[in-house]
């Protein structure tokens, strides 16, 4: 009888001290180094979820990468949604603060993006609900940069940050526009 | 000789780990002591007070009218602001926003300068004071009467 009760009392011992290790050590890396979340809808065609709901894609989040806020352009990230704090939103970073760029559909034509904001759209326009919505996010909804689809297995690639060539700000605050020939930098 | 040296700093490198994310989860969903600076609060709260703010109401989705918050600086996400909500969502506010402002209303750029914040911003409700020792305790009431709308 002492036999089973000396094994009982180890194991629950062992069992709640590994709980206290595996459960804050999982939370901190889920909160400080990487996620993986699966993407929901059909707005960033097609460069996530080309099938669509029957077979959407699972991304890796890197979180650490954002501790600083330091996104580039191009960049697919994750943000708190401005109008849901309970829900996350995976779209394109399309201009940084300071960048001054050509809206689609949103209540100006013209927006410079303020300090500490980003501004972010969908792949697919007219089916993402995004900055041409709601306005530029502050950039404390950052959660995370999508880095690499990691689901299905046909689809494991690392994502590149690019910005559809038509979508590019008209000034940016670094002075870096693609094009050579752009002449309006002086102007404020 | 050497296994013990190493078996040792992997021990203390276990342990480091173990602490420091105990550390991230307490900080991250108990609370947080913050020294505030500024005169937009007072006087409920001075400049160089210490106060703790704690998660959970925010993890909760339970922050209410009146309640004091520290929230990210929509403009500078690495700072931080003190102010008390006024306003939630519904009342003339955004949905999933929050209208902030600070107590003292001479001296103070919150909401009405730059909108309502989204609420996600928020990090943590304010519920005890603790340095200045002679003024120790919980926070009082917003000296502004009116300036919280009423609920439906």
């Amino acid at each position: 009888m002492a036999q089973k009760t000396g094994l009982g009392r180890r194991y629950i011992r062992a069992f709640v001290s590994g709980f206290f290790v595996a459960v804050p050590v999982t939370v901190t890396v889920l909160d400080r180094l990487a996620y993986v979340a699966r993407v929901d809808g059909a707005s960033m065609q097609p460069s996530l979820n080309p099938e669509g709901a029957s077979a959407p894609d699972v991304v890796l989040l890197n979180r650490w990468s954002v501790r600083n806020y330091q996104v580039q352009r191009g960049d697919i990230v994750s943000v708190v949604s401005p109008k849901n704090p309970k829900q996350k939103i995976i779209k394109r970073v399309i201009a940084l603060e300071g960048d001054f760029i050509k809206t689609l559909g949103y209540k100006n034509r013209y927006v410079r993006v303020p300090d500490g904001h980003l501004w972010i759209e969908g792949d697919h326009h007219g089916h993402s609900f995004d900055s041409n919505t709601f306005g530029p996010v502050s950039l404390g909804l950052l959660h995370g940069r999508a880095s690499h689809i990691i689901w299905p297995p046909n689809r494991w690639q690392k994502i590149k940050p690019s910005v559809p060539p038509d979508r590019r700000p008209l000034l940016s605050w670094g002075g870096s526009t693609e094009d050579e020939d752009d002449d309006d930098d002086d102007d404020e | 000789m050497l296994y013990s040296v190493l078996g040792k700093t992997l021990g203390f490198v276990g342990f480091t780990i173990q602490y420091g994310c105990l550390a991230h989860c307490a900080f991250e969903y108990i609370g947080e002591f913050v020294m505030c600076s500024g005169p937009s609060m007072e006087p409920t709260i001075t400049n160089h007070d210490v106060v703790f703010s704690e998660r959970v109401s925010r993890h909760l989705y339970r922050i209410e009218k009146g309640d004091i918050v520290i929230a990210k600086s929509p403009f500078n996400p690495r700072m931080n602001i003190c102010k008390r909500v006024v306003g939630l969502e519904g009342d003339k506010v955004p949905r999933g926003h929050v209208w902030l402002e600070g107590d003292n209303l001479h001296n103070s750029s919150d909401s009405r300068s730059y909108g309502p914040i989204p609420y996600a911003l928020i990090r943590g409700r304010v519920c005890l004071k603790l340095w200045p020792p002679h003024s120790f305790g919980a926070l009082s009431q917003s000296p502004n009467d009116g300036r919280i709308t009423p609920s439906e």
